[in-house]
């Protein structure tokens, strides 16, 4: 279980972590400064387990995995958005951090909400108000991805071509 | 039969698909630079298998080249011991890797290229396929040769008409961006079609494929034709035979039709590439930055169109305005032309070539409360400096004339002005 931290439409991804930060690949201090621009009290009061709700089209912008790595640093446990950005939603798959499509969670969930997430399932429980939604599946090669904890721990002991078969 | 991306990707398939399959490729190069490199190795290093195929790796040094503190020459320290380790045949450090991969003829019509930059939709130019990926997807490509895409749904743009005296590729682009917002283009393979685009040089076309990135496609397309030859064959050292693969009766998702004849100077406003407005309701505003440089604007002919412009004239003392070739090989014909003297004669500063300011760590930071118009693609809030900066993103000639005044000014005045056919610039 963990707390909801709500942000807007098309947070892009100098939004998230600005590029003058980008000069280390260390998660921790990425975490430092993660949305320090759009939500300068994030980064110092996140716990382990709590949830990012974004607007559409979350993380657009650069390829720069910092964005997903300063989230991921940063100990939240999952994004819930209606929509990614393209280069985003590779980034965070690869990299194990969980990312769930759903618009009714966004639209229902607000600030500082009491929410937990069922990763297998794509259940997401709002305990502040009582109400569950169902985020959309992903695809089983996501899936073999996301259960390896990233697409570098899966080829350490599979082939490229175990995930399409 | 397909739209272009389908068709592109049937060849590498060796058989016809269609949007919405997975598929996993072959890729012919693998881009990323100083800025996407070092993790790309780190992945790399935690996989612990060799590399599939040297010569598909092009490494590039320019986002913060020359180093402007000590991580980042820490970080081109490390890339540079991974090549020499490794023994990688392709390293650069003469330009914006987006430009630098055009002029050596790594792009050719047809082929699937992946860079670990948002940009590398560039590639789209030449009728390729490119994408921007994460640095971990070509840390995996560097040992698998491979990558896995969703063939996606294309949206057509067919452009139609002959564009005004002052309206360049860039202007039809912050429109098209206006049009379909941030988000208009995500997932979507975006087809840049049409009379106008038939009749558009190599330079000018590069704009869309790149750009369409701004408006979140997977890539953006122009198919290869005489114009496209022509550059490869004239401008690379790639080698033929080429083929001009065109969509063959294509199921477009969405054809979105735009009468060019219709737009004049375009400026994508503070704080969003789509927040995009005619020029005239911005016009007077004033810049304290004006930069030309960038993937998207600053080859030799909008390096051209600058120095033109201010050829015997000195741009507004309160204004710094920056030139930052894409390429040395730019730069060195800018310099043999004539162009660089012209531009520092009227009071610009012309820097190296490579990325430059527009990733605000150096060549050009913004203060606080200040403002910058450029022929970047992109205007994020703080992309170049201070959050409390602004950003507006125009076309070269926009930005020359901006430069002399000081203030957002239409470039069609001072293209007369200068002798120069607003028609012909």
């Amino acid at each position: 279980m963990g707390k909801a931290w709500m942000f807007g439409e098309n947070m892009n991804t100098d939004e998230i972590i600005p590029g003058r930060y980008n000069i280390t690949i260390d998660p921790l201090e990425l975490a430092k400064n993660v949305f320090c621009e759009v939500k300068p009290e994030y980064a110092a009061n996140v716990k382990p387990g709590d949830i990012i709700v974004g607007g559409q089209n979350f993380g657009c912008g650069s390829s720069r995995e910092h964005a997903p790595i300063a989230i991921k640093g940063s100990q939240a446990k999952c994004i819930i958005a209606p929509s990614f950005a393209r280069i985003f939603f590779r980034n965070a798959i690869n990299i194990g951090l969980p990312i769930l499509e759903c618009p009714e969670a966004v639209a229902d969930i607000t600030e500082g909400d009491d929410v937990d997430v069922d990763l297998a399932t794509g259940q997401i429980f709002n305990r502040t108000n009582g109400h569950q939604y169902q985020a959309s599946a992903l695809p089983d090669f996501v899936l073999k991805i996301a259960d390896a904890g990233g697409i570098v721990n899966f080829l350490k002991t599979h082939d490229i071509q175990e995930l399409m078969s | 039969m397909g739209t272009l991306i389908e068709e592109i990707f049937a060849r590498k398939a060796g058989r016809p698909v269609q949007a919405g399959e997975i598929l996993l490729l072959d890729v012919d190069y693998i881009m990323s630079h100083d800025n996407t490199t070092p993790l790309a190795i780190k992945a790399f290093r935690d996989i612990g298998k060799p590399i599939h195929d040297k010569n598909r790796i092009v490494l590039h040094l320019d986002h913060a080249y020359p180093a402007p503190n000590v991580l980042a020459a820490e970080n081109h320290k490390k890339i540079i011991e991974f090549v020499r380790e490794q023994g990688l045949p392709h390293f650069y450090h003469q330009g914006v890797c987006h430009q630098v991969m055009l002029e050596e003829g790594f792009i050719t019509p047809g082929a699937i290229v992946i860079g670990a930059d948002s940009h590398s939709n560039t590639y789209g130019a030449m009728g390729a396929f490119g994408a921007g990926l994460g640095s971990t997807e070509i840390g995996v490509a560097w040992v698998t040769g491979k990558c896995w895409f969703k063939v996606p749904e294309t949206i057509r743009i067919e452009l139609t008409g002959k564009s005004q005296p002052g309206v360049y590729a860039k202007d039809v682009m912050i429109y098209i961006a206006g049009m379909l917002g941030m988000d208009g283009g995500t997932y979507r393979s975006v087809e840049f079609g049409g009379e106008y685009i038939d009749n558009l040089p190599m330079h000018e076309r590069i704009i869309f494929p790149n750009m369409s990135t701004e408006i979140g496609a997977k890539c953006g397309l122009i198919a290869a034709d005489d114009v496209t030859i022509d550059y490869l064959e004239n401008q690379t050292p790639a080698k033929g035979p080429f083929e001009k693969i065109r969509p063959v009766n294509p199921r477009y998702e969405r054809v979105i039709e735009i009468d060019v004849a219709t737009l004049s100077p375009q400026v994508a406003c503070h704080p969003d590439v789509d927040n995009a407005k005619p020029l005239e309701q911005v016009e007077g505003l004033e810049v304290h930055e004006v930069y030309i440089g960038t993937c998207t604007n600053a080859r030799y002919e909008d390096i051209e169109i600058v120095a033109r412009m201010l050829e015997g004239k000195r741009v507004n003392e309160f204004t710094r305005v920056i030139v930052t070739p894409a390429s040395d090989r730019i730069y060195k014909k800018a310099m043999q032309n004539g162009l660089i003297e012209i531009l520092l004669n009227a009071g610009c500063t012309v820097t190296g070539s490579g990325c430059g300011a527009c990733i605000g760590r150096h060549g050009g930071i913004l203060a606080a409360g200040e403002r910058a118009l450029t022929t970047m693609n992109r205007n994020f809030i703080g992309r170049m400096g201070s959050p409390l900066s602004e950003v507006y993103l125009a076309s070269p000639a926009t930005a020359a004339a901006t430069a002399l005044t000081g203030r957002i000014t239409d470039p069609r005045t001072y293209l007369l002005l200068s002798g120069l056919s607003p028609e012909r610039a």
